[in-house]
């Protein structure tokens, strides 16, 4: 009796929560997926009708489309190979003994802290300016030509930023991992002989195994939605350059008032983040059984 | 002990962590400093001593108004945690203690909602905040906000609340402590610790959130997020202004962030990592 009436309190307790979600995730997918079959520009709102898989089509057969996805890889793969290794290397070198090491720890997770608009903008202009950064000063004074970073190179330096903004994350969960690792364990890998080489390959790495994984899932999760970074710096441009599939999408939707075409790229976006997404949770519910 | 550490080997790590940190740091440090210099100084190459004139701060405020977005981004952060812990805490609650055999599935579908890319459904969310007249409201940020951020704090407060141990609780029946009594000296002492981490971190995930909150909001209720993207404008050639700005910006929550860094590895990774 006592159970039937904690389990009936347990869902009345679990309710708001599940509903708000269901009602939150279903209303705008659903629409998302209407409008995707819709003719429907908010230029010309009462001229709506059905558009079958016109706008999936248009929206497939645009250039700026693939360039679009081109992009998001390309800065999704670029961050993640920057933050990884190096994630790697700074938390095993934080890792060491030395002095001060709570002070280092704060001062390298402190980009992480950084809103994305904030971030964007001061590589911008402080550091990134053709004219007055930190880099074109660099330039000069080495005797060389300054870079016009966001129009030579815009996609490398969007993925500069944000791997700037995940570098923390990643060195900070890796750090997490490491410190996990038994101490015992090191030394008698030491003592038997085996090299500091060997000790990285047959000991930390397959050690950090694990946590490389979620860092790489929860990552791309984010990596794939970089939207404020590339708004503040370069625009999506020059041209499509720097646009990903989120800004493109962005792009058709409030700028181009192409509501049926936004929405069949949102219905792609959601595809591939769900791809993704299955990964995650699978490595994730592994470890709730624990 | 097996292991001595050598001075010379630990003031090597020491000299090394600290340029790499100083070099990771060193944007934000220069942001701070530029905040410091006139504007043309800020345009006059490379320096790391500033003049230290206040005068951007005060302009920040006089011609940009810095003090709406502030507030704007102080009352839909907090507001949004803490209607998300209202909702969230007896969800977590109860799939803690009285878990059945869907509590796992229903945790995994909350995480999945997370994945949703914002962008996939920007078109009915600007529509609904439309017609609604929710756009560019300051409730209308707090419900974003507060439902975006709803999967991580059920899922931080419930790998909290797992650790209680259930034995106490039953303990505590035993001699005879009241449902009451339970709640208040026994429950509430051991689940604020992790209350207390997820609202850090979740104030400090919606302070930093920058899609919504720049596509959702305009003059009246825009946050320092949507604030600050304003100055990518060619108008925002003032980098000293622009450097107070960021600094003020970002300073609250860089100290709340140090305080936080165990709980933002737990939150960030599902538990994942501990």
């Amino acid at each position: 009796m006592a159970t039937r009436n904690t389990s009936t309190l347990a869902r009345f307790m679990m309710a708001p929560a599940v509903g708000l979600l269901l009602i939150w995730m279903i209303v705008p997918l659903a629409m998302t997926l209407w409008y995707s079959f819709q003719n429907y520009n908010l230029l010309n709102p009462i001229n709506r009708s059905w558009a079958g898989f016109e706008n999936y089509y248009y929206f497939y057969t645009d250039p700026a489309f693939w360039q679009s996805i081109a992009n998001t890889m390309t800065i999704v793969l670029g961050v993640l190979a920057i933050t990884v290794i190096g994630g790697i290397l700074l938390a095993i070198l934080i890792d060491q003994p030395m002095f001060g090491q709570g002070f280092v720890r704060i001062l390298v997770i402190s980009p992480f802290f950084v809103m994305p608009p904030v971030a964007a903008l001061i590589w911008k202009n402080m550091i990134m300016h053709p004219s007055y950064g930190v880099f074109a000063d660099m330039a000069r004074w080495l005797g060389f030509q300054p870079i016009d970073w966001f129009g030579q190179y815009p996609l490398l330096s969007i993925v500069i930023i944000v791997a700037w903004q995940w570098l923390p994350f990643a060195t900070l969960i890796l750090l997490t991992a490491l410190q996990s690792l038994d101490g015992e364990q090191k030394e008698a890998a030491e003592m038997d002989g085996a090299g500091v080489l060997s000790r990285f390959i047959h000991l930390t790495l397959p050690h950090l195994a694990r946590s490389i994984t979620v860092v790489i899932l929860i990552q791309t999760i984010f990596l794939l939605a970089v939207y404020a970074e590339i708004l503040v710096t370069t625009n999506g441009g020059p041209g499509f350059a720097s646009t990903n599939l989120a800004f493109l999408i962005y792009r058709t939707a409030l700028l181009s008032y192409d509501v049926g075409g936004a929405s069949a790229g949102g219905v792609i976006a959601v595809i591939l983040a769900n791809i993704v997404a299955f990964f995650l949770m699978r490595t994730v519910g592994k470890n709730l059984d624990r | 002990m097996a292991r001595a550490v050598t001075t010379q080997r630990k003031i090597f790590f020491t000299v090394a962590s600290w340029a790499v940190a100083l070099l990771i740091f060193f944007p934000i440090l220069y942001t701070i400093i530029t905040s410091l210099k006139s504007e043309t100084e800020a345009i006059q190459g490379f320096g790391l001593i500033p003049s230290f004139t206040f005068e951007n701060y005060v302009l920040v405020q006089t011609q940009n108004g810095y003090f709406k977005p502030f507030m704007n981004s102080v009352v839909i952060s907090v507001g949004s945690t803490l209607i998300a812990l209202l909702i969230a805490v007896p969800a977590a609650w109860a799939m803690a203690f009285s878990p059945t055999k869907r509590t796992k599935d229903i945790l995994m579908w909350m995480l999945s909602t997370k994945m949703m890319p914002a962008v996939g459904v920007l078109v009915p969310m600007y529509l609904i905040f439309r017609d609604t007249a929710l756009l560019d409201t300051r409730l209308g940020m707090t419900i974003v906000l507060t439902m975006i951020n709803l999967p991580i704090v059920v899922w931080m407060l419930y790998t909290y609340f797992r650790e209680i141990p259930g034995e106490i609780l039953e303990a505590a029946r035993m001699d005879g402590a009241s449902l009451w009594n339970e709640i208040v000296h026994v429950l509430t002492p051991m689940a604020v610790p992790g209350i207390a981490s997820t609202m850090l971190l979740n104030i400090i995930l919606a302070w930093n959130e920058a899609f919504w909150s720049i596509r959702l909001s305009a003059a009246n209720a825009a946050p320092l997020t949507a604030f600050i993207a304003s100055f990518s404008s060619p108008q925002g050639l003032f980098w000293a202004k622009l450097s107070a700005a960021s600094t003020l910006a970002i300073a609250p929550i860089l100290v709340m962030g140090w305080f936080s860094q165990r709980q933002l590895v737990r939150g960030l990774t599902f538990g994942a990592v501990k």
